[in-house]
Parts: C-alpha cells; structure tokens; sequence
C-alpha cells in the first residue's frame, strides 16, 4: 500500500515539474507557432547560474536572479534572432531554436564539465513519514510551488491584459492585429514567461533524490515534449493533465519494473512516448487540443 | 525548364557562339558532368580522413533527399529519421551476420531498404491521422522507442555496445580491404576508396529518381498536399495514399542512408541513432532550402562535413586550445559546436531560400531570354 503511494506521490510530483516546462512550450507555441528546442539549454542555464549564484547570495536570490537572467535571454532569442525571420515560416524558425540550442547547450557543458553542482535549496535531504512512508520534503515542495506558480501563469492568461492578447493572438493573428495587439510585444513576452518558467523547473528536477545539475540535465526538458503533445499543443490545461499523466506513467513503469521487465531495462524512460503514441491514435489533436478548422 | 529555353533560343535561328554553345548545353548541367568528373578522381588524390566525410556527407544526401520529400515537398514534419537510418543500418547487419541469417550481404542490403520501407508503411495509422507539430513529436517517440529496443534487444542488435558490420560483397568484389590489396593506377585501393565509388553510384541513383518522382505526378500530387490538403483532395489526389506512400519512401531513402552509415563506420552503436541525428537531419534539408534535391545534398554535406573538418583543424583556430587541456578550456570539440551552431542561426539569418537557393540564384539565367522584348525588336 505504501509503494503504491510513494510511486503515487512520486509521478505527481515530477508530473508537476514536466508541467512547468510543458507549460512553457504551450505558451511559445501558442505565440509564435515555433517548437521550442533550446527549451532544454535554457533549463540547464537557469540551474546552472542558481547553482554558482548561491554561495554568494543565497538559495533565494540566487533563484529570482537565475529566473530573470533566463526569462531575458529567452527573451532576446526571439527579439535579436526570431524577430528578424518570416512569423509564417515556422520551420525556419523552429530549427533557428536548434541552433540556439547547440551553441548555449555546448557553452553550458563545457563550464559544467563532468561535476555534479548542488543548487543549496532549502529542503535538502530532510523527509516526513506518513503512515509508513517516507516523503521527501522537495517533493511536497515542487507540488506546491508548481501548483502556485501554475495557477499564477493561468490567472495570468484570464485576467490580464496580456493574457487575453495572447489568447486573441493565438485565435487569429490578423484579426489581433488590427484591433491593435502588438504581435511582436506579446510574442517576447511570452518567451521571457516559458524561460522563467524553465529555470525554476531546474530546481526541481535536481533536488534531493536526484543527485544535482548535471550537463545532461537538460535532455529531460525533452520528456515535457510528449506531455505537451498528450494534453494537446494549444491548451494550457492539457499541458497540465498531459504532463501529470506522463509523471504518473514514468513513476509507475519505474516502480513496477520487475512486474514488467518483459520490456526490457529502464523502460520507464520511453513508457511517456508509447502512451502519446496511444493517445495519439485515438485523439490526433491531444487530449484537450483543439481540431484544426480547415478553411477552404 | 532549361529544355524549352533551349528549343526556343533555336527557333529564333541567330548563329550560336562558343559561349552560347556552352550555355545551350545548360549551365547546371555542365557544372553536374564536371563534379561527376571531379568526384570520381577525388580517391586518386586524397587521404583516407577526407574519404571518410565524402562517405558520411554522401549517405546523409541520401538520408536527406528522403526526408526532404516527406518533410520538404509533402509537409509532414518528421524527427524521426534517426529511427528509419537504424532500421535499415541494423537490418543490413543482422541479415547478413552472424547471429543472423547470413543471408548474401547484396541481398540483406536490398532487403534492409524494404524492412526500412515497411517500418514507415507500419507508422502510417499514425502518420495518416496526425499532423504538423504533432507528427514531429509522435515520430520523435520513434526515435526513443527504437533507441530502447535497439539496447534491449541483444539478440539482434548487440545491445548497448552494437555490433560489428559484415563488409559487402558484390559478385565476388569486396568493399573492404582485401588481401593482395587492390591496387589502381598506383593508388591502393582500400575500403574507403571502394565504398567511395558505391556512396557515388547510390547517391546519383537516388538523386534522379528522386527529382523524376517530384518532378512527375507524384510530386505535384505532395507538393499539393502540403499547400492545401482539401484542395488536393479536390482536385482527385487521393490523401491518405499519398500520405503513407511518401513516408514509405522516405524510409526507405533512409534505410540506404543507414546501409551506407554502417558500412562506413564498420560498427553500429544505439547511441549514434539518437535525437541529435534525426534534428541533424531537419537542420541538412532547412538549411538547404526545403523542397529541392539539389538543396538537401547541399545542406547534407554542409551539416555533415563541417564539425569533422572543424574538429581537425579547430587546434589551428584562434582561442582554441589543445585536446586534453585542463580546465574549461575551449577544445576543438567544442569549438566546432560552437561554429556549427553560429552557421545554422548565420544560413537561416542571411541565405534565405537556403543553401540551394543561393547556388540556383548564381547558375540559373533569371529569366529565359527568349521571353525578353529585345529578341523582338532588332
């Protein structure tokens, strides 16, 4: 009873950290049509600067300072790079976002080297037990600070006025511009959001159980991809449900993987990308993705 | 094109100089005679490193002429070719090894391009169905499926540390080094310079039939599907055949691509058919410039040639220091990452059109002169 708890708890708690990332690819993609591939770097740039700022300024200054130094340079890509570019040519600038991604991936590496850096967040390795089962107090963190932070960003899209330009932009562009939403404003805005929201899911991912930042840290910001995908790219809730299905999924296949070792080692890694593939055949827009209209 | 520029420029009956002799020949085409002429002398006069990036710079024309008709021309964006390259890498090792069936390592390579072919028929209820973003991702799971079967399932694949691949062998000739060496024109002909001439003879066969499929009714039919799916269905392209009959030749593209791959390296490896070398690939075919054979060679080469060359001459680049250093020194490694990464964002910055735009822009006449009014008024 308690495994099937700690799995439990476990799959929400990283489900609620693929969801800040998932998040993040919705809100670019919803701006600006692009699959953000230097989402992972960026990830990795808001660990790594919480993890050398700390020290010197402490765990929570260190963190706004890491989160507004990502937010900015996510920010910059799209107003040096992708505002130079054709905003309908969105494969272009997709693979723009690769480029960026292997030039800031490798100077990140290279700084990281083979270490192993500890961000000093508060929660450290001290865990509560609950009727026989022990929690990591990081765990209980990420769920809520995700849970705020999430339901911030939400309240955002609902109640401000850049929330509901974004919301117009994405329903139509042309019919946003004319009533005089600043495409471009929105677009960088939203960049600077999914960054932010990328360098605090760093926190999270290398805390305590994980061992800390490393230089492949970054390639998990790959499995916010099907989570995204799962809930449906255009949808800020389905990102959220996309990516608690994908944490439960991973959590469960890695909990019980003697029960399946029919499927080999370490299935618990690509188990997310066989249930899109499912969900995919049944729903090809996501779970909550919207049906493309087709205009003819 | 050229062709009718070519009839009319004769029509108008004016006496043809030497230049224009040249010309009437087509620029394009004398170009392509006097590279095949220059490719075919290349293994008389370099060494076995610059062989090696023809080699791998040729499979990934192939790999990306076969992405480019599915991503390219048909508008299915797929980041799952990495998958289809180890389909058919892995197929051709298995069949004609051991543990395997042996099979003639000639047939297991035509049979590692059809099972290729068939993993790309098989993916069509999802292909069929899902579209743009969503496709990529879907077809990313492939790469990541494939990536966990290939370290599982040891029989066949030889697991996390890969297997060995058996050289080929057609009609007695071996593209391997034999013994006595082979010896030609005072050149010794060793495995590099073999499978230098097969990557040649495979690379032009898939160049033309590519450009004759796209050029025919079957590239006017994709090209349709990607602008307006309604409207190609309109217009009697039936969607779904389409759909599923390009990615099934673009696996198969892929499966050569994977073939020649692993007859260069001699060893395959699960972690070489990775995420990094499906978006390789995206990168060859964007930077190339979408939708033209021509313009994936050219982003295949590009992308594949320069972190090698870099890598060899990165220690000669200024602020780069050498292998090994200590600390968080720049390595050439690095380095080349680095440039490669700047020249992505530099060609879709300033080369518009991509790669293959550019060299269509320098060797095409703008327009056919035939149509311009000074042919008319003397």
């Amino acid at each position: 009873m308690s495994t099937a708890f700690d799995i439990l708890l476990n799959g929400v708690a990283l489900g609620s950290v693929y969801a800040l990332v998932a998040l993040g690819f919705v809100i670019i993609f919803k701006a600006s049509g692009v699959m953000n591939f230097a989402h992972g770097s960026l990830l990795l740039l808001g660990g790594y600067l919480t993890a050398v700022l700390h020290e010197r300024l402490g765990f929570y200054a260190a963190l706004a300072l890491a989160v507004l130094a990502t937010a900015l340079v996510a920010g910059a890509v799209d107003l040096i790079l992708l505002r130079r570019l054709d905003p309908h040519a969105t494969h272009v600038l997709t693979i723009l976002t690769i480029g960026v991604d292997i030039a800031l991936m490798t100077d990140l590496t290279r700084r990281i080297g083979g270490d192993l850096l500890s961000l000093g967040d508060p929660w450290g390795g001290s865990v509560s037990t609950f009727g026989g089962s022990t929690v990591p107090h990081t765990r209980i963190a990420s769920i809520v600070v995700s849970l705020l932070v999430i339901g911030a960003v939400f309240a955002a899209f609902r109640f401000t006025a850049w929330g509901l330009s974004l919301r117009a932009a994405a329903e139509d562009r042309e019919a946003a511009a004319l009533m005089g939403i600043r495409l471009h404003r929105i677009r960088t805005l939203a960049w600077c959001l999914a960054g932010a929201l990328a360098a605090l899911a760093a926190v999270f991912l290398v805390a305590f159980p994980a061992p800390g930042l490393e230089r492949t840290t970054g390639e998990i910001a790959l499995k916010a991809f099907p989570a995204a995908i799962l809930g449906g790219m255009t949808s800020p809730p389905g990102a959220l449900l996309g990516s608690l299905l994908i944490g439960v999924t991973e959590a469960l296949v890695a909990g019980y993987e003697a029960e399946l070792s029919a499927l080999g080692g370490g299935f618990g890694d690509v188990a997310p990308y066989a249930v899109m593939l499912l969900v995919l055949l049944a729903r090809p827009n996501g779970l909550l993705g919207e049906k493309e209209a087709i205009r003819v | 094109m050229s062709d009718r520029w070519v009839s009319g420029r004769q029509a108008s009956g004016r006496r043809v100089s030497g230049r224009a002799a040249l010309r009437r020949v087509g620029p394009a085409r004398a170009a392509g005679a006097a590279a095949a002429v220059l490719l075919c002398a290349f293994p008389f006069y370099l060494d076995a490193f610059w062989l090696q990036v023809g080699l791998f710079s040729m499979a990934a024309a192939i790999g990306a002429i076969g992405l480019n008709l599915l991503s390219g021309t048909s508008g299915q964006l797929s980041l799952g070719h990495a998958f289809f390259l180890a389909v058919g890498a892995y197929g051709y090792v298995w069949l004609a090894g051991e543990p395997g069936p042996g099979l003639p390592p000639a047939v297991a390579m035509v049979l590692a391009v059809c099972l290729s072919g068939l993993a790309g028929g098989l993916f069509s209820p999802i292909a069929g169905r899902v579209r743009g973003v969503y496709l990529g991702v879907a077809t990313l799971a492939l790469v990541f499926l494939g990536q966990h079967v290939m370290v599982n399932a040891e029989g066949v694949t030889g697991g996390f540390n890969g297997r060995s691949v058996p050289p080929l062998e057609i009609g007695g000739f071996t593209f391997a080094e034999t013994d006595p060496a082979l010896v030609v024109l005072g050149v010794p002909f060793g495995a590099e310079e073999r499978l230098w001439y097969l990557g040649l003879v495979l690379l032009a066969a898939v160049w033309f039939s590519a450009r004759n499929l796209l050029r025919g009714r079957p590239g006017r039919a994709l090209s349709a599907l990607r602008d307006s799916e309604v409207a190609a269905a309109a217009m009697g392209v039936p969607v779904a055949r389409y759909r599923s009959a390009a990615f099934v030749v673009s696996s198969m593209y892929a499966g050569l691509a994977g073939v020649l791959i692993a007859l260069a390296f001699r060893g395959i490896v699960p972690d070489y058919f990775g995420l990094a070398l499906s978006i390789d690939y995206l990168a060859m075919i964007v930077i190339g410039g979408l939708g033209s054979v021509g313009g994936a060679t050219a982003g295949a080469v590009f992308v594949t040639a320069l972190p090698l060359v870099m890598g060899r001459y990165a220690d000669q680049l200024p602020l780069v220091a050498a292998p090994g250093a200590t600390g968080h020194a720049i390595g050439p490694t690095e380095a080349a990452r680095y440039l490669y990464g700047a020249a992505i964002i530099l060609v879709l910055l300033y080369v518009p059109g991509g790669l293959g735009g550019l060299f269509r822009r320098r060797v095409r006449p703008p327009t056919p002169p035939v149509r311009q009014p000074k042919e008319q008024t003397p």
